[in-house]
């Protein structure tokens, strides 16, 4: 499983990279989800993946003590998870917000800071 | 989407999720759950009622805005954090009441921790989604 | 003590909240603070004359070793005195010269912040923190000499001040680390108890290369003086303050400091005696050729401190003696021409010598000031300026083999000097009153009185020297030279050729008033010159430098977000294929993987094809429904292994992903193709470059073992020490608590700037 994972991560990775290269301002935003999801897998994958022990301590036990799954990843990408919304909904308001006010979405012509208000 | 199937079921679900969600915060701490995933399906729930009902039911069934809920968010997951400051301890040092409470159990600073981050996630989420169906 | 130097920072820090009542009488009370810091430092007077060195350490941070430590002795205690005694008769001045102005509060803030630093500085034992009050006066020196800053004459003299001044200043920090490093100390008590160690350390050189440049770029010495004329475009009682009395000086006060420690070398005695003596004739000869009075004291300024190092490289007892007593002369009579050449700014609007005349008769006691400091500056008998002369000639004569070079060299610069002097000082009170200043009359008390009392002091301290000998200067010649020899200053020696070359100076330089008339011809001619000087050299280095950053940076920032992207990829790429090219020994034990499932197979191969369909559909509701899908995929997978925190959060966000894009999607630009073929196979190449690297890393990284010793705290501590059993949970709201705080706090501000961004009133062309 281990290889098809790291077969898997390696494509996020490059079709992330790839949309983040396109022109187009949505195709950005959805690199740059791609690429979010691909690091997830990443971090998950480096904690070593263990099946069917969550890092749960049993009801009648004080400590995990057989083999488990790593909780340190698991808490790094909750946090990643839910960042990530938010700065996806920032990114796709800006990319609409952008849009509106440039009336181009068309990244190669958002290359200067001041031709917009003239 | 409003159909009257999806609006009778949106609003038997509401309270449901609603409650599934506080369940899911409050067994944070010994099984999975916690109050990010509690705050998302707390959001999923005001969603999917605002999809079938129209958003102005939602708003008026919500009575304030969400934004609200982020700051006194915050504030809960703060004051948790700074209680211990009080008994002479720490930030962020865990403080636990001697005995368990019906239903929910051991009641310490981490589950007040926990209910501020459940209330900040419905606040953030509500807000960027119900302002971005409102402008556009 | 700690509260008298940190006073003024307070003071500086709490004007701008009493800026009513400042700009108002209140001001009055503000000088007040220096004078009662000079009562506090002179009342030490006593015991330092006894020969004793007091020190104050505070404990800042005592669990890392970090203490505020302060020192007087000798030479903190003249410049002590005179930071607070200059800074009391400054801040009386200021209060009528800048009376009823809009930013009186502000210039009384930066004045107070100055005087503070200032005093840190000259007082700090440990010479980091000594560092760091030297940044602090070079930064309120830049506000002050900027203070008019909607001239942009001023704004550029301040940059340019602020940039030689601050460069110098990085020397010096690299300087006194590597000084602290060679000497094991930062304390400069017990640096100096390891003097030899030093000296005879590899790094000498640096230390006092280093040392050098950041006290020459302060103290405007050649070829770094240029900034100091220019300072001079701020409002007099800076130039009177800062630019000639202490800031200045702050050059000659570190390599004062350091002579014991650092001094007594061929190489530090040559160079500063090289470059003082330079900066001395330099400047000096500049000075006779300016017509404006604040130019002609800046350029005798600039001498004077030439002087001063000069005597320093010198490094004999006399020598810095010497220096010790020219400091205090200098500053007497420079201070009080300064604050003159205020009045007559203020009263008069003009500082061109050429024009002005005659103003005693409607200024007395101010032509009366201005006389007694041109007769100290000329070194005539009885004034202290004669004793300070008569030293420094006694010092170069007997400078063995080169003392006559030495002795010339210093005879030029004090008629030169001496000219200046008269120019600044005699010509505008002399011969008759031009008509159109007939109105002038007298400023108020607070701005003729200083000048005057300095200038008195000139007299008294040349009459009576006994007055200061014992318990300042010969504090002061103890700390510069390390020894107890006891001092005599004298004004009578008797004849001898000293008493001869002062008069001969004397004689030249009144000669040399008769003779020289200054013009505008005369100064066009010196103007040539300025071709060839170092101010010129330094800006076109500058343009250069700023030429090539505008390239530099019109090159990398070239606002395509997509060659950002390609630049910082294409290096790590290239970093890491040297790495994986280097050899790579990754090795996968085929028995140590999980096992696989038909299910798995199953999620993979539909997150594969779903990957396909984001990245080549045509559609933007295609790309978000497989963007989707990849979504619950990874959900999937969180929960075959061991992730079920994780895998319900990936499915609520993954819905709200999926809402937000539906909500959003009309809105959204259409999904065009921009790029051409040729591109887009580039592109493809590079990210399938890019993702085999990832690969190939994460196969690599698999292979080494795993250090779980976090994970391991956290599970056997997770019920123990925070009463959970979900771990994950655990670590988020407890051990981790404060991180999650943070976030949230991020996603706040998220939800506040998409908030803002939508509801926010549009800007009036988005309404069309």
């Amino acid at each position: 499983m281990e290889l098809l994972l790291v077969i898997l991560i390696g494509l996020l990775y490059a079709s992330g990279i790839f949309m983040m290269l396109r022109r187009s301002m949505v195709k950005l935003i959805i690199g740059l989800i791609l690429l979010g999801n691909g690091a997830n897998m990443l971090i998950f994958l480096l904690g070593r993946i263990v099946k069917g022990k969550p890092p749960l301590i049993e009801s009648s036990a004080k400590m995990l003590t057989e083999i488990y799954a790593d909780p340190v990843p698991q808490a790094l990408i909750l946090t990643a998870i839910v960042i990530s919304f938010g700065l996806q909904s920032f990114a796709i308001i800006l990319v609409k917000r952008a849009y509106k006010i440039t009336d181009t979405d068309d990244l190669d012509e958002l290359n200067t800071t001041d031709e917009i208000y003239e | 989407m409003k159909t009257i199937i999806f609006k009778t079921a949106s609003t038997y679900l509401l309270p449901l999720l609603v409650l599934f969600s506080v369940f899911i915060l409050l067994r944070g701490h010994y099984l999975p759950g916690g109050g990010f995933v509690g705050g998302l399906i707390a959001s999923i729930a005001f969603v999917i009622h605002s999809f079938a009902n129209g958003l102005e039911q939602t708003k008026s069934l919500i009575k304030f805005h969400p934004g609200f809920l982020m700051p006194i968010g915050l504030c809960i997951a703060l004051l948790s954090g700074a209680a211990p400051l009080l008994v002479g301890q720490s930030f962020m040092t865990g403080l636990w009441f001697e005995d368990p409470l019906p239903v929910i159990g051991m009641v310490g600073s981490a589950l007040f921790f926990d209910t501020g981050v459940y209330l900040v996630v419905i606040g953030v989420t509500l807000t960027i989604i119900f302002t971005i169906s409102e402008t556009l | 003590m700690i509260i008298a130097i940190l006073s003024g920072f307070i003071a500086a820090a709490l004007i701008p909240l009493l800026s009513k009542i400042i700009k108002g009488k209140g001001s009055i009370l503000l000088p007040f603070l220096p004078l009662s810091l000079f009562v506090y430092f002179a009342s030490y007077l006593p015991k330092i004359g006894k020969g004793e060195k007091l020190n104050f350490v505070y404990e800042w941070v005592p669990s890392f070793g970090i203490n505020l430590s302060f020192h007087l002795d000798g030479l903190s205690m003249l410049f002590a005195l005179l930071i607070t005694g200059i800074g009391t008769l400054v801040f009386f001045y200021t209060y009528s010269y800048l009376k009823g102005h809009v930013y009186l509060d502000r210039f009384y803030g930066y004045l107070s912040m100055f005087m503070a630093s200032m005093l840190g500085l000259v007082l700090s034992d440990n010479i980091i923190t000594l560092f760091i009050f030297w940044e602090l006066t070079s930064i309120s020196s830049f506000f002050l000499i900027g203070f008019n800053n909607d001239d942009p004459k001023s704004r550029k003299s301040a940059l340019l001040a602020l940039s030689i001044t601050g460069m110098g200043g990085l020397f010096l920090l690299a300087g006194m680390l590597l000084l602290g490093t060679a000497g094991g100390s930062y304390s400069f008590q017990e640096l100096l108890a390891n003097g030899s160690l030093i000296q005879e350390h590899a790094s000498y050189g640096w230390i006092i290369l280093l040392v050098f440049l950041g006290a020459f770029t302060k103290s405007a010495q050649f070829p770094f003086h240029f900034w100091l004329p220019g300072a001079m475009k701020a409002p007099t009682p800076v130039s009177t303050y800062l630019h000639s009395a202490t800031m200045v000086k702050a050059g000659i006060y570190i390599l004062a400091r350091f002579t014991p420690l650092l001094g007594g070398t061929t190489e530090w005695n040559t160079t500063l005696i090289i470059v003082g003596a330079v900066t001395m004739v330099y400047a000096a000869i500049h000075s006779i050729f300016r017509m404006d009075m604040k130019s002609i004291l800046a350029y005798s300024t600039i001498s004077a401190l030439g002087i001063l190092v000069f005597l320093i490289g010198l490094g004999t007892e006399e020598s810095l003696l010497a220096a010790g007593v020219f400091i205090l002369v200098h500053a007497l009579y420079k201070a009080t021409l300064f604050l003159i050449t205020g009045i007559v700014d203020h009263e008069t609007s003009t500082r061109d010598v050429t024009v002005l005349g005659g103003l005693r008769k409607v200024m007395m006691p101010v032509a009366i000031a201005a006389g007694l400091a041109a007769l100290s500056n000329a070194g005539a008998p009885p004034f202290f300026g004669f004793i300070g002369k008569d030293l420094i000639y006694e010092a170069t004569l007997h400078f063995g083999d080169w003392a006559y070079l030495l002795t010339g060299a210093a005879i030029l610069t004090n008629i030169c000097l001496l000219f200046a002097g008269l120019l600044a000082g005699y010509k505008p009170f002399v011969g008759n009153l031009p008509a159109e200043f007939s109105k002038v009359h007298l400023p108020h008390p607070t701005m003729w009185v200083p000048p005057l009392i300095l200038a008195a002091l000139g007299l008294i301290f040349g009459l009576f020297p006994v007055l200061i000998e014992k318990n300042l200067i010969q504090p002061v010649f103890s700390s510069l030279t390390n020894n107890d020899t006891v001092i005599h200053l004298k004004l009578w020696h008797g004849f001898n050729v000293v008493l001869g070359l002062s008069m001969l100076t004397l004689t030249l330089g009144v000669l040399l008033y008769w003779k020289l008339k200054p013009s505008e011809a005369l100064f066009g001619k010196t103007l040539k010159f300025e071709l060839f000087s170092p101010q010129t050299i330094a800006l076109l280095f500058g343009r250069l430098f700023s030429g090539f950053a505008k390239f530099w940076t019109g090159f990398f920032q070239n606002g395509y977000l997509r060659n950002y992207v390609i630049t910082i990829l294409g290096f790590l790429t290239i970093l890491l294929g040297y790495r994986l090219y280097q050899g790579v020994n990754f090795y996968v034990d085929t028995a140590k993987l999980t096992e696989l499932t038909i299910y798995e197979v199953i999620v993979v191969l539909i997150m594969i094809v779903s990957i396909i369909f984001t990245v080549f559909s045509r559609s933007r509701l295609v790309a978000v429904a497989s963007l989707g899908v990849i979504g619950y995929s990874i959900c999937l997978i969180f929960l075959f292994y061991s992730a079920p925190d994780l895998a319900m959060t990936q499915f609520s966000i993954d819905t709200l992903t999926v809402i937000l894009f539906v909500l959003v999607i009309y809105n959204l630009p259409k999904y065009k193709t921009f790029s051409k073929r040729r591109i887009r196979v580039r592109d493809g190449i590079l990210s399938l470059f890019f993702g085999t690297l990832i690969a190939i890393l994460t196969l690599e990284v698999l292979a080494e073992p795993l250090n779980r010793e976090t994970s391991i705290f956290y599970a056997e501590s997770a019920y123990i020490l925070a009463k959970g059993k979900n771990v994950v949970n655990v670590i988020l709201v407890d051990f981790r608590g404060l991180d999650t705080i943070v976030e949230i706090t991020v996603l706040v501000i998220a939800a506040i700037g998409v908030f803002s961004l939508l509801k926010l009133r549009l800007k009036s062309i988005e309404k069309e």
